[in-house]
């Protein structure tokens, strides 16, 4: 087995121009070098910050294994702590979410500490006068994770001491947490409810790079979406058309719907479908919502938040955005062949209910663990995780509307639609982190 | 006793309700919903009502057949293995009923079992029936399903608890 660990050159080797090596994906000790290298030098998502909108409010996440406390401290400032406890190491905080009052107590020996992390009390601290804990790092409190950036309410941090800023690394992809934002009257956003969860025994890149592929709707979610429009045209054309019609026909379109809705590729391997329009740009009218939007934005305004009708935005590698429906879903990575997708609904401050009515009928069609649509995207991640097992052919071939030109110009700008470009930017940032020269 | 039957009849529809899951007579079992029922999995305990809140199941009667008429689809890739389930329930229980309305709420507990490719899952929870008399027979206007672990992190869950 090829040693990894020790040969930036064997993962390089990995990526070619228009194919990856299945060992992306199988390979246990490359899913821990993603954990130790790639994952922290991005900038991950953590949480929103309307799940802790008061001081001591406190949300709990593993993120590449790292366990997290999201917490707002006494000044509104909301900080991501690693959740060990200073001295033994115990989680300082069990519950997943809550309000921890005016400090932090570990459950262990009762040492105590400040909602920015700092140590405050230790049981009985004069077994300590004698020895060199004013030095150690127990002394220190908590420990910060080394950056931290909140943008309209999205909670990032970067583990890594070193590597680009926030907005460096995100750059424009940010227009699409813009137009999420902006599509409330008051630019405000709430995470409505707890999130679906639903395991996915996959690796975490094929979720990821299946929120671009626009050459599957058609073919795996027939039988679905396909299934819904057989239905709906045995109704009388006068019929009004039910909500869920409205959200599963466009997984139906054709090649050419797809490819025109053009994909636009950023650096760090962000990308998002539906430059042009997408399935989301024929949903009928909310009352009353265009009227509210105008008299915050003005007309013209207005019409250009709800004019963008992005698709899926990924924030590579751990976020995915889905502006005009208002969900989003988060990539746990747990193994190399196991992923947690959380999918999330978030409320428009200020807009009509039926908006987050819509958001939630989404979520519970398309990316709940009943998902008709999510079972046939898993059963195919499952079916590749299966069959790259297969020996005579280790190469995944991402190859469509690939050109040598691609070598020099890169990769950023807009593309049509169906091209696999998204996940070869993805695969340039991968390679990049996995063999970058860092704090190792 | 209404027209809705004595309690026997209505822990009998229960029953009747399961088996036809498990056997996958899903044109039958999908008869035995009202024409404005629901199939409702709420995804925290103590949901309020409300399609506002995200739920795991909230099938009208379209959602309910589009369910059905794609299980039976060639092409639908993921029952390449065939889904099979299982239900267990303890004995229904009438918790209530309103002569007048002709309404009954019944209270079952089950554990539910899903089968496929050699993996079989666990589930269980409280199953709600609010049955009610459609004039020639008793019809379910919501199944409410309280998945004991519905805020934990789920395979895919393919088939009707």
């Amino acid at each position: 087995m090829t040693d990894y660990r020790h040969s930036t050159a064997a993962i390089r080797a990995l990526v070619c121009d228009d194919a990856v090596h299945r060992d992306v994906y199988l390979n246990p000790e490359l899913f821990d070098l993603e954990m130790e290298r790639l994952w922290p030098s991005a900038w991950t998502y953590v949480g929103h910050d309307s799940q802790v909108p008061n001081s001591g409010d406190f949300l709990t996440v593993t993120v590449a294994r790292q366990p997290l406390l999201m917490l707002r401290g006494a000044d509104g400032t909301v900080r991501v702590l690693l959740n060990r406890c200073a001295h033994k190491g115990a989680k300082i905080v069990g519950a997943g979410s809550g309000n921890c009052g005016k400090v932090l107590r570990c459950s262990y020996h009762g040492w105590t500490y400040a909602l920015d992390g700092a140590l405050r009390t230790v049981p009985v601290k004069s077994g300590y006068d004698e020895t060199r804990f004013c030095e150690s790092q127990a002394a220190r409190g908590l420990t910060r994770v080394a950056e931290t950036a909140a943008y309209r309410g999205f909670v990032f941090c970067r583990m890594s001491r070193t590597g680009p800023k926030f907005e460096e690394y995100f750059g424009d992809s940010l227009t699409s947490i813009d137009n999420l934002a902006d599509r409330s009257p008051v630019g405000r956003l709430e995470v409505s409810g707890p999130p679906l969860r639903y395991m996915h025994n996959s690796n975490w890149k094929m979720f990821v790079e299946n929120l671009n592929d626009t050459m599957h709707p058609m073919v795996a979610h027939e039988s679905s979406a396909g299934t819904a429009r057989a239905l709906w045209q045995e109704q009388p054309a006068d019929a009004p058309k039910p909500m869920v019609i409205e959200q599963f026909l466009p997984f139906v379109s054709n090649y050419d719907f797809f490819d025109k809705m053009g994909v636009k590729i950023y650096e760090h391997g962000h990308s998002y479908t539906g430059v042009n329009f997408s399935i989301h740009s024929s949903y009928s009218a909310i009352p009353d919502y265009a009227a509210q939007m105008e008299a915050a934005y003005g007309a013209e305004r207005a019409r250009a938040i709800l004019g963008e009708s992005r698709h899926n935005t990924v924030y590579y590698p751990s976020l995915t955005v889905k502006g005009a429906i208002q969900t989003i879903r988060v990539v746990r990575p747990i193994a190399a062949d196991k992923t947690l997708i959380e999918s999330f609904t978030l409320r428009l401050v200020g807009a009509p209910t039926a908006l987050l009515e819509r958001s939630a009928t989404y979520n519970l069609i398309i990316n709940s663990p009943t998902s008709v649509v999510g079972h046939d995207d898993l059963y195919c991640y499952r079916a590749i995780q299966e069959g790259l097992a297969a020996n005579g052919n280790e190469w995944v071939s991402l190859a469509r509307n690939y050109s040598d030109r691609e070598k020099e110009r890169g990769v950023l700008g807009t593309h049509n639609g169906t091209s696999e470009v998204s996940m070869r930017g993805q695969f340039r940032a991968w390679v990049a982190a996995m063999t970058a020269e860092g704090e190792r | 006793m209404t027209s809705l039957g004595d309690d026997r009849t209505l822990v009998e529809f229960v029953y009747h309700e399961s088996r036809l899951i498990d056997e996958k007579r899903f044109d039958e079992w999908y008869d035995l919903y009202a024409g404005d029922g629901r199939y409702w999995m709420p995804l925290t305990r103590g949901q309020p009502e409300g399609a506002e809140h995200t739920s795991l199941f909230d099938e009208d009667k379209l959602l309910l057949k589009i369910r059905i008429e794609r299980l039976r689809n060639p092409k639908s890739y993921s029952q390449a293995h065939p889904s099979w389930c299982q239900h267990i329930l303890q004995a229904p229980r009438v918790e209530a009923r309103d002569a007048g309305a002709e309404m009954a709420v019944l209270r079952t507990p089950f554990v539910y079992l899903e089968y496929q490719q050699d993996q079989q899952e666990v589930y269980a929870g409280i199953a709600w029936h609010y049955l009610r008399y459609g004039g020639e027979k008793i019809v379910i206007a919501l199944k409410k399903i309280e998945l004991l672990n519905c805020e934990g992190a789920l395979p895919s869950l393919h088939l009707f608890p």
